[in-house]
């Protein structure tokens, strides 16, 4: 439970799984039903996110502890073409791949903690925590 | 991939969404629904979400698309059963489903597709 | 002191085990009597001398070569874990494991041997190890107790009341804040799902003010309650909170709101099609189809 489990993202079918395992992990967590399924549906656009944008990466998983609370955190990693301006991309609505353009920016309203790097051509590394109240 | 059944009541198209959906089922269920309604020249189309656990970006805009297909295809749709933390999740992540008609149960669903479908009877009896 | 320090300090510790070994069953006894006499009130003696025992047994096991204090571990933790919640204070927890350094000492300074004496210092070190382990998971057992208890005030503050057929109410009382204000609307949601209820009054006539981070939960509420096929009517907001609301230029758009709860009652009933009718002075309600 404790061990960081590491799963690929390379097919459509692989963003159902990652959904899944996020789900049971937060029930691990012993994060509340809202919050399971707030940070589920993160995972799930930032898994797509990758596929669509990089053609895939692959996610960690882990459980972390800070003092009494226990939180999920997921870093979703790709080797694509990266994020040029990421201020632009958690913008609401701005999208280059035909979506919503609500895959960063919502995904960053349903965690606690976001953290995204990136630089053209280096791939992108995004961390999100969510914690237990 | 697995495709996701639908049934028909009456004048009445009813999809009910039991399993995690992949991407490729959710467009498939897309180009079925829009068939079937031409097919069958259904009035109202329900989409019945009980079961789903999470609605992404991806799913909600599929849910708004079947809307605005089937509204020009003259069915209006309604989707039902949205969980609580669903809602919720799609509030903080600022999907608002537009034009999307929404009822509490399958049951109250049906009901408001007999409503919205009254008055076109009458003005056609006249 | 300088015989003491001669003295490899493994030597001592082997001393110390195989004292403890040799004299078991009275170590235990005087164990007992001191934990037991330091503790006052409520202690039931029979219960706490076997809690001892299992404990001794459990240090006994992890002396010596590849010893496993987990049991040990597992064990204190338990006894911190009861006492915090039967009310018992930190000292008390802690007098437990402590008193079995006095009873130890008393054998130590009978047998009188340097490796006993260096031993001690060993021995006394493991004790406070196990002492401070103990306070922490104590603190940590109070910590928990606090936080279910703020979380059963939170269920005791939100009553959702269902005030006719398919219209359901909270009815909000005293300074909200952001957790509070969620845990609510969540129920709210449940409700409506659970009853079947297509209508909701959020009524705030007892809410003192309200913040952005507050207004803006209520905003969603609204929102969420919207995608699931029912429709929320906010009451009760009083003046100061309207001004707030509109100074902190929160757009409240197109949701209903009604200045008592009774209007927001009545907006309700008529838009799920309840019709008044006056008859002299009573008032008769008919219910139509629907």
């Amino acid at each position: 439970m404790t061990t960081p489990t590491e799963l690929p993202i390379n097919g459509n079918n692989d963003v159902v799984l990652v959904r899944q395992h996020v789900r049971t992990a937060a029930v691990d967590v012993g994060l509340s039903l809202v919050d399971q399924t707030k940070v589920v549906t993160a995972a799930s656009e930032l898994a797509r996110n990758a596929l669509v944008y990089a053609g895939g990466g692959r996610v960690r998983v882990e459980i972390v502890q800070n003092g009494l609370r226990k939180g999920l955190r997921l870093t979703f990693s790709d080797e694509g073409p990266g994020i040029p301006d990421i201020e632009q991309a958690l913008v609401d609505g701005w999208t280059t791949g035909g979506g919503l353009g609500l895959g960063l920016s919502g995904s960053r309203r349903l965690v606690d903690e976001f953290d995204l790097k990136s630089a053209p051509g280096e791939g992108t590394l995004i961390t999100v925590t969510k914690w237990a109240r | 991939m697995d495709r996701v059944p639908v049934l028909k009541l009456g004048d009445i198209l009813i999809v009910s969404i039991q399993i995690d959906l992949q991407d490729q089922s959710v467009l498939a269920l897309q180009e079925d629904l829009a068939d079937k309604v031409v097919a069958t020249g259904a009035r109202g189309v329900i989409i019945d979400i009980t079961a789903v656990e999470i609605v992404d970006s991806f799913i909600g805009r599929m849910l708004a698309t079947i809307a605005a297909i089937s509204r020009m295809l003259d069915a209006e749709t309604v989707v039902v059963g949205m969980r609580p933390a669903v809602a919720i999740t799609l509030v903080e992540l600022g999907l608002s489903l537009g034009g999307v008609r929404t009822a509490l149960n399958l049951e109250k669903g049906v009901a408001l597709l007999k409503h919205l479908e009254a008055p076109r009877i009458t003005t056609a009896a006249r | 002191m300088g015989v003491t320090l001669s003295v490899p300090a493994d030597a001592g510790r082997r001393r110390i085990e195989q004292l403890l070994q040799d004299n078991e069953e009275r170590v235990l006894r005087r164990w007992q009597e001191i934990a037991g006499s330091s503790s006052t009130g409520n202690v039931d003696r029979a219960d706490l001398a076997a809690q001892l025992r299992e404990l001794f047994q459990a240090l006994l096991q992890s002396l010596g070569e590849g010893g496993d204090s987990s049991d040990l571990r597992g064990l204190l933790a338990e006894l911190s874990r009861n006492r915090a919640r039967q009310g018992f204070t930190p000292s008390e927890t802690a007098i437990v494991v402590f008193g079995l350094k006095e009873a130890v000492y008393e054998f130590i300074e009978t047998d009188g041997s340097p490796e006993a004496l260096r031993g001690f210092v060993w021995f006394s070190q493991l004790i406070d190890d196990l002492g401070l382990f103990t306070i922490e998971n104590y603190s940590a057992a109070r910590e928990k107790v606090i936080v279910d208890q703020a979380e059963q005030l939170l269920e005791l503050s939100t009553p959702v009341v269902k005030l006719w057929e398919g219209i359901v109410a909270v009815p909000l009382v005293g300074t909200l804040d952001s957790a509070r204000t969620q845990v609510v609307m969540e129920k709210l949601l449940q409700t409506l799902v659970d009853t079947g209820s297509e209508h909701a009054v959020i009524d705030i006539t007892g809410v003192p003010a309200v913040d952005t981070q507050v207004a803006q939960h209520l905003l969603k509420t609204v929102v969420a309650a919207r995608l699931m096929g029912a429709e929320c009517v906010i009451s009760g907001i009083r003046p100061q909170i309207a001004h707030t609301i509109v100074t902190l230029g929160i757009e409240f758009g197109d949701i209903v709101t009604k200045a008592s709860l009774a209007d927001a009652l009545a907006h309700a009933l008529r838009e799920s099609g309840v019709e008044f009718v006056s008859r002299r002075t009573r008032v008769a309600v008919r219910t139509e189809e629907g």
